[in-house]
């Protein structure tokens, strides 16, 4: 008798169980008008959404595709996209070939990153470090976070707090130039700095 | 001399490469607070602290935002969220290895509003990103998004 019971409550604290969360999610375009995809799985159905817009619902055990008018987008979620921070930017350094020494052209990209952490609240950067595709990945890996380490003392130099400051590197997996394997490239013997 | 200069040389160059790596697993930092508003706080360990622009997060604390609240999260591979008032939302897991860019990020908003730019972990291992209701679960390809969930 009393496992009998048990069906139907433990039924009604399923049903309870997926009536307790409503959920609106809607694909936004990003910043130059492409669109990727979000993938909404729900105890009541999947849903893609793939295009600007759209949008999924669930309530009362349903999930409903559609698209988001812009005047409910402003009223649900107007205070969610007023604190997005600002997008990461990055910056592109060089070095004068064989030398320590930047470019002069890097040397005003360096007064560039400076001002851009000013504009922001509390501002950080990663320095990263890349290569060309001459040697094995190990090398690369080690070379390109030195070549980080590097700038990131040229920029504690400069009067950037240490703390502010990641390193990484990237080793030959972020060609700026695709070239063939072996091939020496200077545009790709770079460092690049990310304001966030 | 000159060859086993060089194979010193190589030593070295690994030796700093491991010291760094063991360096960044230990730094927990995931995250910094790039925008707070009104009530924001963030939990950790049982325990609640107001959130203020500059507050870094770790993997597995909750942010939660009061009636008047709003924040904004930059985090190391450059995803970016955000939550609206009323809301509560878990880092479940975090991880980012900054050279090959693959890593782990799941979050779970309980209440409230939430949008999301997905950044470079989506971008190199794109069913890592996942973002749970209460009743729904989402997996996100390299876009922007947003989430309400509620009663």
């Amino acid at each position: 008798m009393r496992a009998r019971h048990l069906g139907p409550l433990a039924a009604l604290l399923v049903l309870g169980g997926c009536a307790t969360s409503q959920d609106l999610v809607v694909l936004l375009p990003d910043k130059d008008g492409k669109v990727g995809k979000v993938f909404v799985h729900n105890a009541n159905g999947d849903v893609t959404l793939d295009s600007a817009y759209a949008s999924a619902r669930t309530s009362g055990g349903s999930v409903q595709r559609n698209t988001v008018s812009q005047g409910e987008l402003k009223e649900v979620f107007g205070s969610a996209l007023g604190a997005m921070p600002p997008r990461p930017i990055s910056f592109t350094l060089y070095f004068e070939s064989g030398t320590d020494e930047f470019t002069d052209q890097s040397k005003q990209e360096i007064k560039r990153v400076l001002a851009e952490m000013a504009r922001r609240q509390a501002p950080e950067i990663t320095v990263i470090g890349h290569t060309d595709q001459v040697g094995p990945d190990p090398t690369n890996d080690a070379l390109s976070l030195q070549r980080a380490d590097r700038v990131k003392s040229i920029l504690i130099g400069m009067g950037i707090p240490p703390a502010r400051i990641l390193t990484a590197g990237r080793g030959r997996r972020e060609p700026l130039v695709r070239t063939a394997e072996g091939v020496s490239e200077p545009r790709n013997r770079r460092v690049e700095i990310n304001v966030r | 001399m000159q060859p086993n200069r060089r194979i010193d040389a190589c030593r070295f160059v690994i030796a700093c490469a491991l010291g760094l790596a063991s360096l960044a697993a230990f730094a927990t930092d995931i995250a910094q607070f790039k925008v707070a508003k009104g009530a924001v706080y963030l939990e950790r360990g049982g325990k609640r602290f107001p959130a203020y622009v500059g507050t870094h997060l770790q993997a597995t604390d909750t942010v939660v935002t009061g009636a008047d609240g709003s924040a904004g999260i930059t985090f190391i591979d450059n995803s970016l969220l955000s939550v609206g008032p009323n809301s509560v939302l878990q880092i479940e897991r975090y991880a980012f290895n900054s050279t090959t860019h693959e890593g782990v990020f799941d979050t779970t908003l309980s209440r409230g509003t939430l949008s999301m730019v997905s950044g470079k972990i989506a971008k190199q291992s794109p069913d890592s990103v996942k973002v749970r209701t209460p009743s729904s679960i989402l997996g996100v390809r390299g876009t922007e998004f947003l989430v309400r969930t509620g009663e």
